[in-house]
């Protein structure tokens, strides 16, 4: 039977939903679809149903490159010891002195 | 090398225990990694089953609101067997490959979908039960090691808050409205109860994989301690209808607060495990046709993209 | 406004429109060509089925009987139904589907934007919201014309087939009866007589790129549907529908 019926659910693709103004987009899962158009609609059907969404991505699951677990020491641990990125960092507190007597 | 495996599992072990998730890309052992393909494809294809039975009254719903209500559901129902077959495939099983073992009758998914649905009751009671017997197992569950599946869990649970309360609204609307209403809730209760029982799967002692599992955090509880607090909740909740469970030796021991029921009958639930329930051949033919039917579809929109693509590239 | 009786039977037509095309699309849940789809015409379905329990409730007001929305869908008969004869033609294939509800959301986007300007308030307030969800239903079918008729030889032999099959109910989606044109008079009924040049350049556009060949002009078109004088499939739909309401009336739901 599997060799005579269509199974191509289509391509997978992956979906960003934005759900306020000024939030980011954000992963909310992934759908499929053969194009880009049926991906949207989709993807608005699955995922933006129940309301909540401003906008939405959707890119092929296979042009993302991601990191993997072999990554995370040599990519992100080296940050972590970079202090004078935080603004913690930093003493001094002009602005903050302004701020209170506002 | 089968040191560095040996090495890769302990370390995978000690992830585990400390309650850290697992993500796709993870190692992990490939049983660990079959026996999640199985959990998450059975859950998968028990939401798409499970549209069948109540699929079945959407054009018979008696009011506009219930109809809503229904074709609601049914549609969440949909939705979840996506989610699940997405967080599946991150374990690098295709949709297509799963839809291919539910078709040829390899997969297996939940027993209940294989009873009929005779009456308008039996709304109320998949709600009530049937959905009140999967939140249980649902929520146990979001708690598990394998992020995609956790994360698909928490989403349907907060989705599913809405299916159990409709299915009690439904009971308690019958009820209220008199004899025959009644008279229609017990008689689904009576074709409902046990099927339900068993959908928390054999006794612990039956149970092969289990300690496995458990260790590796893709079971949290016990199919029979998850039973035990399905009947508390819902011996309770019938009583107070003023329903009748259907099970004469059902009795509450008071040393430990809980409910004590008669035996599951388990040949009927092999009977119906191994594809000779009520409905087994029903749903799996609608599955079948539904797939068929569409392979045209499917080829058209496959098609209509190619030549697009080709489209797009002769004119840049 | 001056005359429920009129205005009760111009609403109920756009609901009975819009709840029977809705019961159509749920028939496919559960059963569509994919998955993605059982959730895109559950969603649609809703929406319309949304829309004519909005339409029912204003209607049961102005007609000022107390009979409830659930009355008024549940104990018509098919002859008292004054739905288009297009929207209960049956699903058959996939194609038949989305043809048919190509064929009425090109018609049904341009009605209910002019219903916006409806001198009826509770009609105008339900219209503005119908129209997006309209606009989206338009997006869904036409794309899937295009998909269907633009994709493989099957695919657009059956597409052209459910097209020459459903076209002769198209004539009645423009005939303005008195009624119609006695309310648009009064500002409160959109005029579908107007719409047959805008919704033929609608249609042709997406058909033409669809590859798919409108059917003749001379065609004989059906109707009736607005004096009650329906096809045979609408008794089945409604005695299906019908029969909870109908076996046990003492029964609340």
């Amino acid at each position: 039977m599997s060799g005579e019926i269509e199974h191509d659910q289509g391509d997978l693709w992956e979906v960003f939903i934005q759900e306020d103004d000024n939030a980011p987009h954000t992963h909310a899962g992934s759908i499929r679809a053969a194009d880009p158009e049926m991906a949207i609609q989709n993807a608005r059907d699955v995922f933006a149903r129940r309301g909540k969404a401003k906008s939405m991505w959707v890119v092929k699951s296979d042009h993302i490159k991601a990191t993997t677990p072999d990554d995370v020491a040599p990519f992100f641990d080296p940050t972590a010891d970079k202090i004078y990125r935080h603004v913690q960092f930093y003493k001094h507190t002009l602005d903050d002195e302004l701020w209170k007597k506002r | 090398m089968s040191e560095n495996i040996a090495n890769l599992e302990e370390q995978f072990n000690r992830r585990i225990a400390n309650g850290e998730t697992i993500e796709p890309k993870d190692w992990m052992p490939e049983k660990y990694r079959k026996q999640l393909m199985r959990l998450i494809s059975q859950h998968a294809h028990s939401e798409i089953i499970g549209m069948l039975p109540e699929g079945n009254w959407i054009t018979r719903a008696p009011t506009l609101r219930r109809k809503l209500a229904l074709l609601a559901k049914v549609q969440d129902e949909a939705g979840h067997g996506h989610y699940l077959y997405s967080s599946a495939e991150t374990l690098g099983i295709s949709r297509e490959e799963m839809y291919d073992q539910l078709l040829q009758g390899k997969a297996k998914y939940s027993s209940i979908f294989n009873y009929p649905t005779l009456t308008w009751a039996d709304m109320g009671m998949i709600g009530w039960l049937v959905d009140g017997a999967a939140i249980i197992n649902q929520t146990t569950m979001a708690k598990c090691s394998y992020g995609p599946y956790s994360r698909a869990l928490l989403r349907i649970c907060k989705e599913e808050n809405f299916h159990k309360k409709q299915g009690m609204e439904i009971i308690a609307t019958l009820i209220a409205s008199g004899l025959k209403g009644k008279e229609m809730v017990q008689e689904s209760l009576n074709r409902f109860w046990w099927p339900t029982l068993m959908m928390f799967g054999p006794h612990d002692t039956n149970s092969p994989n289990s300690a496995e599992m458990m260790k590796w955090k893709i079971k949290l509880k016990s199919n029979d301690e998850l039973r035990q607090r399905f009947i508390d909740m819902t011996v309770e909740q019938a009583l107070e209808w003023g329903l009748t469970i259907p099970d004469p030796k059902l009795k509450f021991n008071g040393k430990i607060r809980s409910w004590e029921t008669g035996e599951i009958d388990w040949e009927e639930f092999n009977r119906v495990i191994n594809g000779n329930g009520p409905c087994n051949h029903e749903r799996m033919g609608a599955r079948r046709t539904a797939h068929e039917n569409g392979s045209w579809v499917r080829e058209a929109a496959r098609a209509y993209e190619e030549k697009q693509r080709l489209r797009n590239i002769s004119a840049a | 406004m001056n005359n429920p009786p009129q205005l009760f039977e111009y609403l109920i037509r756009i609901a009975d429109d819009r709840l029977i095309l809705g019961h159509r699309l749920s028939e496919w849940c559960g059963h569509a060509p994919l998955l993605e789809e059982d959730i895109a015409l559950a969603n649609i379905g809703l929406d319309c089925i949304g829309q004519a329990n909005n339409l029912y409730t204003v209607a049961a007001e102005v007609e000022g009987k107390k009979r409830s929305a659930d009355d008024i869908v549940f104990f018509r008969e098919a002859v008292e139904y004054k739905n288009l004869l297009l929207v209960e033609q049956p699903n058959k294939d996939f194609a038949q589907t989305l043809v048919r509800q190509f064929l009425y959301d090109s018609f049904g986007l341009l009605y209910f934007d002019a219903l916006q300007q409806s001198a009826f308030q509770p009609l105008a307030g339900i219209a503005q919201k119908a129209v997006k969800e309209l606009r989206y239903h338009f997006r869904h079918s036409s794309q899937w014309i295009l998909r269907l008729g633009d994709g493989t030889d099957e695919s657009h032999q059956r597409t052209q087939e459910a097209l020459n099959s459903l076209w002769r109910y198209t004539g009645e989606l423009f005939e303005s009866d008195s009624l119609e044109q006695q309310l648009h008079s009064e500002g409160i009924a959109a005029l579908s007589s107007g719409m047959k040049e805008e919704w033929d350049k609608i249609v042709t556009e997406i058909l033409n790129k669809a590859t798919l060949q409108i059917p003749s002009s001379e065609m004989h078109q059906q109707t009736g549907g607005r004096k009650g004088q329906h096809t045979e499939h609408l008794g089945h739909l409604l005695a299906e529908m019908q029969i909870l309401q109908r076996s046990f009336p003492d029964i609340k739901w």
